[in-house]
């Protein structure tokens, strides 16, 4: 029988102590009507969301909002914000609001793509590890410790270092450092499962256990990983932003936070709207990401009062 | 008991290092092309020398005889940057303490800041102290570092002139980039203490202190916060983590010396025996700082024994 006490997995699948985690799909759509609910109440995860869906419709409508050529040289170089610059010029004369409009398209590829890459195989690896147990389970989770060893950015770094620079390579080195956050969780989440007696009922009945991965572990393990995943996009968007900073990621000319905030270094006296916007972008990205998070994970933790 | 305890922690180390040891050692062929190419970059190295230096490096031997070769140059002092030609582990050893510095200055920092926040949030739960507290906290994550550095920068060493911005040496020059390196950690400490704090402070033992007439602030500070901290401790290891990456980008934004700096140098040089010996090496510490913690918390609470 599983223990009644809540565990991690409990939280983040917002069960009760003990209930099995989605089985019963009769009240599934009652919960999940439930949680929509919770988020809704909760006023700053959505003003994060809105924050998101205005930076999705900027990001897809870059060519009709921006109203110059992000890379688009110009002999206006260094002039303040105005009005015919909303956010000014840069050192080659480019319009700084058109290059921060269209880095919202990299920045938020670089979240979802990374999220996606580390959800996919984190959960992969975290389903086979946690069914099959014993032997793959050890070297698979070794194997994400050693992932887990090297700390995030660096993580990004090295395999930036060996892929080469890039936008697609920074995508998968962040993705990359990713993955052992959502291994662990499926993990946990298909060992919590497997002690569940519906499990042993189903399995004496003849189910397989590609079946029984499919049927009853898959649909538990999507709660966590969303929320993982919101959780992580935010990250996913520092971190590409830093390793461009740092000349790892993306490349010039490209029209991307990172860069832009290295390159406007060295204008910082003269010019501070170089570097002021594109911080202020990413900034807002991250904290709308993080609070979107925060807020699911909240509205999916029965504890916690909405 | 705690022997076996600690045994059983340590060798769990084994496998994961000898994994991140072996990925290092090689990783060197993942690259696409010929690593050594790669390595010259454009230095327009004869056909010949290319080879000699492939000959050197023993890239041309059987994987297994190029792992132990690693090692050994490792731990002889024989694994040389292709750059300077100085042994990377004397290098890393150099520069460790610069880092550790910054490192134990901003936990300090954070761990102060974070308590004082955290108590406050904790003990006025749910005013606006409370919001106020957490807002602080949860933009601290959402602000991208380098950013936050840059616009320091820019405040205090340009305008104002009260602190030199870049190097490394006495107190004024830590005081920035560890203020940045304090900021990202504060929210998560902040939270924690927080959240234990209001679970501490429901317990009966608070109950009784203050029917024994206790002051508020001594029930406070005393007894709740005492217990609250526990987690605080696992959590300052694990925070080692961020430190380290933050660190990374840190030093490069203030030219201060430091393995942060050493690591990012390398990797836009290409250097990769320097990468593969700090990648290694910091793991190295990771794990090892991990290890402790987990021992120290297990011998505080002695409900922890595995």
């Amino acid at each position: 029988m599983a223990r009644a006490t809540a565990n991690a997995v409990d939280v983040i699948a917002g069960t009760a102590p003990g209930e099995p985690a989605g089985a019963l799909t009769r009240t599934e759509g009652h919960r999940k009507r439930r949680v929509l609910r919770r988020l809704a109440r909760h006023k700053s995860a959505v003003i994060g969301f809105g924050i998101i869906v205005v930076l999705i419709v900027i990001a897809l409508m870059a060519s009709f909002i921006a109203p110059y050529d992000p890379i688009g040289l110009s002999r206006n170089i260094l002039q303040p914000p105005s009005g015919g610059h909303l956010m000014g010029t840069d050192n080659l004369g480019r319009d700084i609001f058109s290059r921060v409009v269209y880095g919202t398209r990299v920045s938020l590829q670089m979240g979802f793509i990374a999220i996606a890459i580390a959800a996919t195989f984190g959960t992969a690896m975290g389903l086979v590890a946690g069914t099959y147990g014993g032997f793959v389970d050890t070297v698979l989770m070794r194997f994400v410790d050693a992932l887990m060893a090297v700390p995030g950015i660096l993580l990004a770094l090295t395999v930036a270092a060996v892929l080469g620079t890039g936008l697609h390579v920074a995508m998968i080195a962040v993705g990359i450092a990713w993955i052992p956050s959502f291994a662990r969780i499926v993990r946990s989440l298909v060992l919590q499962v497997k002690e569940m007696p519906y499990i042993e009922a189903a399995r004496s009945l003849g189910s397989s256990d590609t079946r029984l991965i499919w049927r009853h572990v898959l649909p538990n393990a999507f709660t966590p990983v969303l929320v993982l995943s919101s959780l992580g996009v935010g990250s996913a968007v520092l971190i590409g932003a830093a390793l461009s900073f740092l000349g790892v990621g993306a490349q010039p000319p490209t029209a991307e936070w990172g860069i832009m905030l290295s390159e406007g270094r060295q204008f910082m006296r003269s010019a501070w709207w170089v570097m002021a916007f594109p911080g202020l972008a990413i900034t807002v990205t991250v904290l709308a990401a993080n609070l979107v998070g925060d807020g699911l994970r909240d509205a999916l933790d029965p504890r916690i009062k909405l | 008991m705690v022997t076996r305890y600690i045994a059983g922690r340590v060798l769990a180390i084994v496998p994961v290092l000898f994994i991140v040891s072996v990925v290092v050692s090689l990783m060197v062929h993942l690259t696409p092309g010929d690593p050594v190419k790669v390595m010259m970059g454009q230095s327009g190295a004869s056909a010949e020398e290319i080879e000699q230096i492939r000959r050197d490096l023993g890239l041309d031997k059987p994987l297994p005889v190029q792992y132990v070769r690693f090692l050994q140059d490792l731990a002889t002092g024989n694994l040389r940057s292709i750059r300077t030609h100085q042994p990377v582990v004397q290098q890393y050893l150099e520069l460790f303490p610069n880092t550790l510095q910054l490192a134990v200055v901003s936990l300090l920092i954070a761990t102060v800041i974070g308590m004082l926040l955290g108590v406050v949030a904790a003990t006025h739960q749910n005013s606006w102290l409370d919001s106020f507290s957490m807002a602080v906290g949860f933009l601290g994550v959402s602000i991208p570092n380098f950013w936050l550095a840059l616009v320091l920068i820019y405040v205090f060493a340009v305008s104002l002139n009260w602190l030199p911005a870049t190097g490394a040496g006495g107190p004024k020059l830590l005081i920035l980039p560890a203020a940045v390196l304090a900021m990202e950690q504060v929210a998560l400490i902040a939270r924690l203490i927080r959240a234990n704090m209001v679970e501490v402070l429901q317990e009966d033992y608070i109950k009784t202190a203050r029917s024994k007439g206790l002051q508020e602030s001594s029930v406070q500070w005393g007894h709740a916060l005492r217990n609250a901290m526990l987690p605080t401790i696992t959590l300052m290891g694990l925070n080692f983590g961020y430190l380290l990456s933050g660190a990374i980008i840190i030093e490069t934004v203030f030219a201060r010396p430091g393995i942060g700096r050493l690591i990012v140098e390398a990797i836009l040089n290409k250097d990769f025996p320097v990468v593969q010996g700090a990648v290694l090496l910091t793991a190295t510490v990771y794990l090892l700082v991990n290890l402790l913690t987990d021992i120290s918390y297990s011998l505080i609470d002695p409900r922890i024994r595995y």
